[in-house]
């Protein structure tokens, strides 16, 4: 789908905490990720995946501890900022799809935007709707819409909150053998999954959460195996 | 320079979601022509008490409309989550409160020049001979308006009472600006027309100090 044109970056989580009010959403989160890495974040519902994912994405400031970005140039940690896909779409309902890219393609100063957008609509096999607004689409068509924004810069990190959430079989084909292609360009992915699927297939760590912790981490076949499917449970 | 691209983008998008919608405009034109045409039939005023209390009416009924259309400002952003969306594309977060706030601003004037020629045929008042004067007027008051709202309207999104929480913030900050805009409009639709500069400058100074301030600390408005 995409390439990054972005130095390979890493991820690097020392002792994060977020707190909201006095509950701890994560406690004392370290570990890095290295560039290129495809990694899968597994746990139960509110173990911290999405704020985790947050503050990775910047969205969120941590209440301690410090997140930082390995390989990173000046130029991907300013307006390069990392592909962010979340639960909902993060995209306007009331404009079409081709003015939604072209509209982040020229925040992130992209080069021809629309040109970039008629790419991407090809990509997410949405160049016949084009001209129709975000609203009329269908659950699994906005999630392809938000993923391919979230692609719009190339950026040299990807996060991906539950990305196959809306997709039907070939829509989860379609974004394993994206993701795929993206990390196979060097591009760091961390995404958090429920259960075995052909996505998590891709990945080559696995950590799990839980209450706001780290409680495993594993680079290993049969234990990233287990680690999926515990936290599906 | 990206952060008047970035405005530049954003406020075409604001513009055109909304010309797409009409929602704000429809509710504020029609907000401000019922009040208009309800004070004049419940009031009846003669020549003398319009010029003196219609200015007043009419900066209240902007102030209602305003408070009605900053609303969803920051709301709209909510349903998808777009507002991480732009954090996330623009270097400086600025441009989304600099984009918002002119669009807001070109509403707000847009529905007031549509409703200036009402306000005088309902209110018996000629605004012709100083309408320059009231223009700037106009645009300097509703600039405040907009830059307070604006800054209000991102704070009371992300608060539980939000419909409640814009209204009980944005009407007292504004009590200032429309005390003065008032002011400086019966000056200037009175028989024997009075420019106030002082009521101008304060205006203006009023605008530029709440536009730093959203400059220098917006973006902590705008966390989670």
């Amino acid at each position: 789908m995409t390439s990054p044109t972005l130095p390979p970056t890493g991820l690097r989580f020392e002792n994060i905490d977020k707190r909201y009010g006095g509950r701890f959403a994560l406690r004392r989160v370290s570990f890095e990720i290295s560039p290129g890495e495809c990694t899968v974040l597994a746990g139960r519902n509110g173990s911290g995946k999405t704020t985790l994912l947050r503050i990775a994405a910047q969205i969120v400031r941590p209440t301690a501890g410090k997140l930082s970005f390995p390989g990173a140039s000046a130029e991907s940690i300013g307006n390069g900022r990392p592909g962010y896909v979340a639960h909902a779409t993060m995209v306007y309902d009331e404009l079409t799809a081709e003015e939604n890219f072209v509209l982040f393609a020229k925040l992130q100063n992209v080069p021809q935007p629309a040109a970039r957008a008629e790419e991407l609509l090809r990509d997410v096999g949405l160049i016949d709707r084009r001209d129709s607004p975000v609203r009329t689409f269908s659950r699994g068509m906005r999630q392809r819409i938000a993923i391919a924004r979230a692609l719009i810069h190339r950026p040299s990190v990807l996060l991906f909150d539950e990305p196959a959430t809306g997709l039907d079989p070939l829509g989860i084909s379609w974004l394993a053998k994206s993701l795929a292609e993206v990390n196979r360009a060097g591009c760091t992915v961390v995404m958090s999954l429920h259960g075995e699927s052909e996505i998590s297939a891709l990945a080559t760590r696995a950590v799990r959460l839980d209450a706001g912790s780290v409680v495993a981490d594993t680079k290993s076949g049969a234990s990233l195996h287990s680690i999926l499917t515990f936290g599906a449970a | 320079m990206s952060l008047l691209s970035n405005t530049a983008t954003l406020l075409g998008k604001e513009l055109r979601t909304e010309f797409r919608s009409r929602e704000l405009l429809t509710t504020t034109v029609v907000f401000i022509l019922v009040v208009l045409i309800l004070f004049s039939f419940a009031i009846s005023p003669t020549a003398e008490e319009s010029r003196e209390f219609g200015p007043g009416l009419l900066w209240l009924a902007i102030l209602f409309a305003a408070s009605l259309m900053l609303q969803p400002c920051f709301l709209r952003e909510q349903t998808n989550d777009t507002l991480s969306s732009l954090r996330l594309a623009v270097s400086d977060p600025f441009s989304i409160f600099l984009a918002k706030l002119i669009a807001n601003t070109l509403f707000l004037l847009l529905t007031e020049i549509l409703m200036l020629p009402l306000f005088a045929v309902f209110y018996n008042i000629p605004i012709l001979p100083k309408l320059h004067y009231l223009l700037l007027v106009l645009f300097l008051g509703s600039l405040g308006i907009s830059i307070a709202g604006t800054a209000l309207s991102a704070i009371s999104a992300q608060a539980r009472m939000r419909e409640l929480l814009l209204p009980l913030l944005l009407l007292p900050l504004l009590t200032p600006i429309l005390v003065v805009s008032a002011t400086v409009s019966v000056s200037l639709l009175d028989r024997e027309p009075i420019v106030q500069w002082k009521g101008i400058a304060f205006l203006g100074v009023f605008d530029f100090i709440f536009l730093t301030a959203l400059w220098l600390f917006g973006e902590y408005l705008l966390e989670e």
